[in-house]
This record gives C-alpha cells, sequence and structure tokens, in this order.
C-alpha cells in the first residue's frame, strides 16, 4: 500500500483560523438564515457527527467500515418504537437509550468482526449491515421497507421545567450544534489520549503493536463501539429533525456517503469530517437541483456527476480538502510549525508522498 | 547470576513436508549474549518468530521466566519480558522519533482500553511512561534526534530506534535480529558498546551475520544450519568445530 | 416435504449456487490476484442482464446475445483495468472502495441513459423454454438446468485454466509472488488485464444467462453485489475452490432456508457466515 499513514493531526494555524471562522458562521446562521437553510444547515450538522464517529474507524483507526451506517439507523429506529403516535417522549432518556443500543449492536457485531482484516473486514462489516438492513426491510413489524414516522420531536422536560423546546427550528439547531461541539471536544481529547495514541499506532503499525505488548483486538473493538455510539447520536438527531426513518439510513449507500464525507474532508483530526460532511451535502443538493439542458435533465442524473466527482477526488485528492489546504498554506509558512504540546511534540504537517497513487 | 530466563526445548516447526526449524532447543542467560548464526535459510528468523509468538510450533516448549510460554500471542509474551527488534526496521513512520519510544513505554501502562478514564487523560503526561521512554531514548544515544519524523531518519537512527522502542518495554529478554544490519563502521562500534552496556541486566539473542562484531559480543553461540543446531558452544570451541568451519565459517573465509 | 419438493429446491440450491460462484469466482480472483476490491462487481451483473435485454431484442436471438455480450464484455473488462484499475492496484483498500462506489453510480446512470430505467424481460429461446415432468403436478424448468449447466461447463474451464495451462500456470505464480514472476520475464501486466476481463466476463455472462429469470431491473446489482461478498469471505479470499463450495453452500441455506424458515430467511446466510468467522477469521479455504 502506498499511500503514507501520515496523517493530518495537528493543523496548520491558518486551518484552524479558518476553522474557527466556519464556527462563527455557523452559530450566527440562524439569525440570518431562511427556514428551509436553516434545516439543510442542521441536517449537514448531524451528517457531520456521523463522519467524525466514522473518522475515529477510519482516519484514527484505519478501519474501513462499510456497514457503520447500520448504527446510525439503529438509533433512529430506537427514537422512531419509542415515541407514541400520539405525544413526544422525553430526550433525557431516550437519547442515552438509543445511543446505548447502537453503541451495543456495534459491540455486538464488532466482536465478530475485529477479528478480520484488510479486505475481509470491509466486506464483512458491509455484510453485517446489510443484514441489519434486511432485517428491518423484510418485516412489517418493524415498519418494512416504508419505514415509521415519528410525529413529534423529543421533549426536553426536566422534573417539570422546560429548559427549550426542540419543536423550535432554531432551538433544534443550537441543540445540534452543541452536540456537534461536545462530540468534537471529546474526539479530539481522545486522540491524544493514550487510547487514541495506541489507535493511531494500530493504524500504522498493528504488528509492531501486538510486539510491545498491546493487545490490539481490545482496542479495536473499543474504537468500534464508540464510533457506533457516535453514530447513534447522529442517527437520533436524524430521527428527531426529519422525523422519519428508514431502511435505507442503515443501508450501504448511507454508509458509502459517509466515507466519502471524511475522505473528502481529510482523515484523523475530525474538523476534516466536519468539512467534508458539509461539502458533501452541499454538493450533493446542488447535483440534485441541475437545470434541464435542451433534453437532457442534469439533475436527474445526478449520480453520474456525483459519481465522476468521487472518482476525480479519489484519483487526485486522495488527502481532501484540509489535506490541500494545509500544503497549500506550508508552502507559504517556509518555516516547519513550532511543536505545539509540551512533552509530547506535534507532528509537524507531514508533505504528501509524490507518486503515492501512481 | 547466570539464571536460565528463557529456555526452548526442542522446537519444530513444519510447513507443510519442509521443516524450517527442526528440533532446536536454546537457552538464554541472564548477563550473557548468545549469538545464533547460519547461512540464509538456517531457520534463523522462524526460530526468532517462534520465541516471540508470531509463530506457533509444531512442536516443542518454550519457558519464560519459570512459565510455560509455548503458545502465548506476542502480546502476551511481552507482559512477560520478551523484547525484540527487528531486521527489517519496523518503527512507526509518520510518528517522530519521541512518540515512537514513548508508545512502545505506553504499553506497560495498564491497558484498559474499555476504562473512559483512558479516553480522556492525556496520553503525554503519564509519569511512568514519560519515564521509561526517558531512559530509552537515552540509552540508545537519541536523544538530540526527539523530534525528528521517523520515517525521515537516517539508517543508523532507524536502527537506533528499533533498539529504543524494544528497551522502552522493559523486558528481560531481548531477541535482537542482526541489529547491526546496514551500519556503518563508526555506528557499528557505537551499537557494539550500547549492546555490551545492556547485557549486564538482560538475557540477549543476538541473530548476526557480521563475524567480527559476534566473536566481540558472544558468550555463547549456537550455528544452525537447514534448520538445525549443527554446534552450540563457546565462540572459540565453535570456531574450531571443523564441522561449523566446512558448512558455514568455511566459506566466508 | 415430499421427495419432489425437496428435488425442486435442492435444484434451485444448486442453480442459484452456481450463478453466484460465477460472480464470487470473478471477484475473489481479481482480489486474490491484484489485491483490488470491487464494488462495482455487481454492476456487471446488471450491465450483463441489460445487455441480454438490447442484444436479444437486435438480433432476434438470445444465443447470438449471449455470445455477443460475452465478447463486448471482454473487452469492456480490458478497457476498464487499462484505464483505471491498473492504477489502483497499489492504492489503499479504501481508495478502491471509493473508486469502484463512484463506479458504480456511473454505470448506474450509464445503464439509465442507455437503456431507461423500465423494467424489462427476456424470453427464453424455444428451444430451452420447456419443464422436465418429476410427478404428475410438478415439473422443473429445462432453463434453469441449462443455467446450472452454462454455469457448470464454466467452472470446468476455469479450472482447467488455472490449473492445466502455462496461463494459468502464470497467473497462479503472478499471485504468490509479483515480483519473481516479473522478473522471470512473464508480463505481469498482461496477465492482469486477463484476470480483470476474465472476472468481468464472468460477472456479466452471470447476468445475461440470469436475466430470463430474475428480470432485468435497475439495482439490480446490489443485492447480488452482497451475497458475492458473502461467499468470498466465507470461502477464503483467492480460492477458487473455496469459492465454489461456499457459493453451493450459501445456495442450499438461502433456498432451503426461505422455504422452511421465511421469518429468519434474510438472516440465514450472514449467521452462516458469522459462524464461518468465529471459526475460520479468514475463510474455509484461504490460499
Amino acid at each position: 500500500m502506498s499511500s503514507p499513514k501520515a496523517n493530518l493531526e495537528t493543523l496548520p494555524r491558518s486551518v484552524q483560523f479558518a476553522l474557527a471562522l466556519g464556527l462563527v458562521a455557523l452559530a450566527a446562521f440562524p439569525f440570518v438564515g431562511s427556514d428551509f437553510y436553516l434545516q439543510m444547515v442542521t441536517r449537514m450538522m448531524i451528517l457531520a457527527i456521523f463522519a467524525m464517529s466514522l473518522d475515529l474507524l477510519q482516519g484514527v483507526s484505519g478501519l474501513v467500515s462499510l456497514g457503520h451506517a447500520a448504527y446510525f439507523g439503529l438509533a433512529g429506529y430506537a427514537l422512531a418504537f419509542l415515541t407514541p403516535a400520539g405525544e413526544p417522549v422525553n430526550l433525557w432518556w431516550t437519547l442515552p437509550l438509543a445511543v446505548l443500543a447502537s453503541a451495543l449492536a456495534a459491540l455486538v457485531i464488532g466482536i465478530f468482526v475485529v477479528r478480520t482484516h484488510g479486505i475481509y473486514f470491509i466486506m464483512v462489516t458491509m455484510a453485517f449491515a446489510q443484514m441489519v438492513f434486511y432485517l428491518f426491510f423484510d418485516n412489517k413489524v418493524l415498519g418494512g421497507s416504508d419505514g415509521i414516522y415519528i410525529n413529534f420531536k423529543p421533549d426536553a422536560t426536566v422534573l417539570g421545567w422546560l429548559p427549550f423546546d426542540l419543536e423550535n427550528k432554531q432551538t433544534f439547531y443550537f441543540f445540534t450544534l452543541a452536540c456537534l461541539l461536545g462530540v468534537y471536544a471529546f474526539l479530539r481529547r481522545l486522540l491524544w489520549s493514550p487510547l487514541g495514541r495506541a489507535l493511531a499506532g494500530i493504524r500504522v503499525n498493528e504488528h509492531r503493536m501486538r510486539a510491545m505488548g498491546f493487545a490490539t483486538f481490545g482496542y479495536k473493538l473499543t474504537a468500534f463501539t464508540v464510533a457506533g455510539a457516535l453514530a447513534g447520536l447522529a442517527g437520533y438527531l436524524w430521527g428527531a429533525q426529519t422525523g422519519y426513518v428508514n431502511p435505507e439510513l442503515m443501508g450501504f449507500h448511507m454508509s458509502a456517503h459517509a466515507i466519502m464525507m471524511v475522505i473528502l474532508g481529510g482523515m484523523g483530526n475530525f474538523a476534516g469530517a466536519i468539512v467534508g460532511a458539509f461539502a458533501f451535502e452541499f454538493l450533493l443538493h446542488e447535483f440534485k437541483d441541475l437545470p434541464t439542458l435542451g433534453a437532457f435533465n442534469l439533475g436527474k442524473h445526478w449520480q453520474l456527476w456525483m459519481g465522476l466527482f468521487i472518482v476525480i477526488v479519489v484519483t487526485f485528492a486522495p488527502r481532501g480538502l484540509l489535506g490541500l489546504l494545509s500544503r497549500l498554506s506550508a508552502r507559504k509558512e517556509n518555516a516547519a510549525p513550532r511543536p505545539t504540546r509540551a512533552a509530547a511534540p506535534a507532528t509537524p504537517v507531514v508533505p504528501r508522498k509524490e507518486g503515492s497513487h501512481a | 547470576m547466570h539464571e536460565i530466563v528463557l529456555s526452548a526445548r526442542n522446537l519444530t516447526k513444519r510447513f507443510g513436508g519442509l521443516a524450517a526449524v527442526n528440533n532446536v532447543s536454546v537457552d538464554l542467560w541472564r548477563d550473557r549474549i548468545h549469538v545464533v548464526i547460519g547461512p540464509n535459510g538456517a531457520g534463523k528468523s522462524t526460530l526468532t518468530n517462534l520465541l516471540t509468538g508470531d509463530l506457533e510450533p509444531t512442536s516443542g516448549t518454550i519457558t519464560l521466566g519459570g512459565r510455560d510460554v509455548t503458545n502465548w500471542p506476542p502480546e502476551k509474551k511481552s507482559h512477560q519480558g520478551l523484547g525484540r527488534s527487528y531486521q527489517k526496521t519496523n518503527i512507526f513512520a509518520p510518528f517522530t522519533v519521541w512518540e515512537n519510544v514513548r508508545l512502545a513505554a505506553q504499553s506497560r501502562d495498564p491497558q484498559q482500553p474499555w476504562n473512559p478514564w483512558r479516553w480522556l487523560q492525556d496520553a503525554s503526561q503519564s509519569a511512568g511512561t514519560l519515564a521509561r521512554a526517558e531512559r530509552a531514548i537515552e540509552l540508545a544515544g537519541l536523544e538530540g534526534r526527539r523530534h525528528t519524523i521517523a520515517g525521515a531518519a537516517s539508517h543508523g537512527e532507524q536502527r537506533q530506534l528499533e533498539i529504543a522502542m524494544t528497551l522502552a518495554t522493559e523486558p528481560l529478554v531481548l531477541l535482537l535480529d542482526e541489529p547491526l544490519a546496514g551500519m556503518g563502521v563508526a555506528e557499528a562500534e557505537r551499537m557494539v558498546e550500547l549492546l555490551l552496556k545492556l547485557k549486564k541486566d538482560h538475557a540477549m539473542m543476538l541473530v548476526e551475520h557480521d563475524l567480527d562484531a559476534i566473536f566481540t559480543l558472544a558468550d555463547h553461540m549456537t550455528v544452525m544450519v537447514n534448520g538445525q543446531v549443527i554446534a552450540s558452544d563457546t565462540p572459540a570451541a565453535v570456531r574450531a568445530d571443523a564441522g561449523v568451519q566446512a558448512a558455514y565459517l568455511g566459506e566466508e573465509h | 416435504m415430499d421427495l419432489a419438493n425437496f428435488l425442486i429446491q435442492l435444484l434451485n440450491s444448486v442453480q442459484y449456487g452456481l450463478l453466484l460462484f460465477m460472480l464470487a469466482a470473478g471477484l475473489t480472483l481479481i482480489f486474490g490476484i491484484m489485491g483490488v476490491v470491487n464494488l462495482a462487481h455487481g454492476s456487471f451483473y446488471m450491465l450483463g442482464a441489460y445487455l441480454a435485454y438490447a442484444l436479444s431484442s437486435q438480433f432476434g436471438s438470445f444465443t447470438l446475445a449471449i455470445v455477443g455480450g460475452a465478447v463486448l464484455s471482454v473487452l469492456f473488462g480490458l478497457a476498464l483495468e487499462w484505464l483505471l484499475f491498473r492504477h489502483f492496484y497499489h492504492r489503499d483498500h479504501l481508495d478502491q472502495v471509493l473508486l469502484t462506489f463512484g463506479l458504480i453510480y456511473i454505470f448506474e446512470e450509464v445503464r439509465s441513459l442507455l437503456w431507461g430505467d423500465d423494467v424489462h424481460g427476456v424470453q427464453i429461446p424455444d428451444l430451452l423454454a420447456g419443464s422436465i415432468p418429476l410427478t404428475e403436478t410438478l415439473s422443473y424448468p429445462v432453463y434453469r438446468l441449462f443455467m446450472s449447466g452454462v454455469c457448470v461447463v464454466l467452472a470446468i474451464g476455469l479450472y482447467l485454466l488455472i490449473s492445466k495451462t502455462r496461463l494459468g500456470m502464470k497467473i497462479r505464480a503472478g499471485a504468490f509472488n509479483r515480483d519473481m514472476t516479473e522478473a522471470l520475464g512473464i508480463n505481469i501486466k498482461l496477465i492482469h488485464a486477463i484476470v480483470f476481463a476474465l472476472g468481468v466476463a464472468l460477472a456479466t455472462v452471470a447476468g445475461m444467462i440470469a436475466s430470463p429469470i430474475s428480470s432485468v431491473y435497475p439495482n439490480m446489482g446490489s443485492q447480488v453485489l452482497i451475497m458475492c461478498f458473502v461467499v468470498v469471505v466465507i470461502g477464503g479470499i483467492g480460492s477458487v475452490r473455496g469459492a465454489l463450495i461456499s457459493a453451493l453452500l450459501v445456495g442450499l441455506v438461502d433456498t432451503f432456508g426461505k422455504v422452511l424458515l421465511p421469518q429468519v430467511a434474510g438472516m440465514l446466510v450472514y449467521m452462516l457466515m458469522a459462524a464461518v468467522l468465529l471459526w475460520k477469521p479468514e475463510g474455509l479455504f484461504k490460499q
């Protein structure tokens, strides 16, 4: 395999600054955007959480899962099953329960799947996710191919007091933003923790990690489960926001889109996953909205543009947008970036090896 | 002082019909360097892999620190005190030299990947890990190269890093696969000095080709040819052995 | 279940298994020899079915359609390998996953542009349209036997190719030790191109011969792709023999499962895969 296993774990200052600006824009958006765009950006943030969860698995640990959407969809379904037809259900116990359900599913499937490597891992994660898909698709009792509606957003009442009303679109937006930031902060912390460092080591050289005494199975299973739990958080929010879940949420296309988002933004630092999710959703939206040129409805054939885009990105920009930006800014700043951590020195930006995609 | 720390008895490894290692016995003592030599294909690497747990023996036993570790996986053996460095440099190329050694040292911290506390601590703050890593870096002579990206370090530095990573896990037994491979004269001298320094506190086995270094370092020598041991004695005795001369040393002169 | 019904289900199992084998054989060879994961393999199956529809309408003959389609698929496979895939043999699996996922989209759209989105049927040629009576009331379609027959012939052909011919020897050598093979002067690039084209052709022909039974509809590639992956995982990557045994096993479990345990039928095959993985994480016959 020729692609360098170095990740962009520490972003150059200029990129960090740009991301901070992005955050400000996100926080200010509800005050300037229309309702329609508010919902779209909320959805993008939810997908960003989903993408970050996959980044833990794929970017940090080097585990390419083609079935991550299973845990996303399961939590959405959990909310659907818990919400009665006529009234909302309480946020504070259904959210943890749904996340727990996804975590549990990830743990159980993980026990089978984490023992495999390489191509096998990719295939079995896909297979198990498809199993979950068909479980819901084939059984009317679980909603079948039609899916299930969630008629009310979760209710945030605690001990008789309502701190915020999720039925309000702006409030939901900020709740999602808070979750996004919380997950980001958690994952950044995890990245530099003993678990995170071990996972990075496993990605780069699992054999040596075992020789040094790390029981890598346990670490990988932990990553798989935590990633599943976080995907569940995103799935719950998705169900709450859209009010509808169907088996496609657990399907192969959803998993592949998530992979694309993580790659597009740049793997291994979680900010890339956020950028990638936004960029991907935006592109998808644009492709579907393309006008009709003569007799040719460009928008109807969005899959063609999306397919070509994916092929082009993977051929020419495998390190994603942040990778590209970082190389550009590294060329501008001539000196190497200073280490930003006291005892553990930073990994300065590692230039992409030329010829890695000959 | 010369207790047997690791003992392998009648180790055999068959691949199909071929016995890559055939009825090999090896003892490693504290404060002694045991060198294993032999032509290419003699089974030295296979023997090393059997000892580390990368391969399972077809038959035979391995005892480490008094315990039967014959079929233990590598990570378990590591915690029982086994350390190994590789002939083909096997480091974490994208990480800095420091991070390579720190990660190796982290293996001695209580593992517990499930423990959420271990997801929130700062990995660079564990006192025990830092102390171990510092010691290993110092011993290997890499203080000045901490911040170098391991993949960008010189070949000799990478070989030093190999040793440092092995030392950071504080093993009792050191299995070193061609530690001098590809080194220049000055680097090789430094490495030999280091190996002699390490001798006192470790039981060491070296697989080596460099004959001069071997005779400097070896307290005991085993010669393997075609998977079997043809001699196992003091270096002087081995050198004088006619069978060894014919099979191996004779060709080198 | 009486004997006649059992026989029918058994024949169905074998037919389905053999069809899966045709797809899985190509997939496992391409994985095993070039190390490429190809999610678009199911798309070749789909394209095969649409080709059968389009060419048999064009030529008025199913047989000509199959032959023509086979030739086209070999050319297509060679072109695809030369243009795209050969540049990805050394890339990360992740990049390969993405590339081939993008291709799935592209192939679906190309199909949509060429032949539209409607569901089509393909006529079984008269010669093969009959049924063989088993009991007074039950009979078995000749065409399904024909399908199994074609698959068996191709399986034997594949076996002979790989174990008895010089090309097969080169293929096996290339899988075992690429650099050495190149050093011996064997054109490894050509070998790879041939193996790839072979895989594409097998999948396309599978789609073609299956089309009268399965109909021709958009997205028909995805379900068969998953089954294919399961077969390869159970059988072991790179093992054609493993793919055969595994495909027949999957065919049996799936077919009898649908009849005997319909509620869990969809999950049975995955449970089989899970069980195999617990016992042998690299498949039954891993090289």
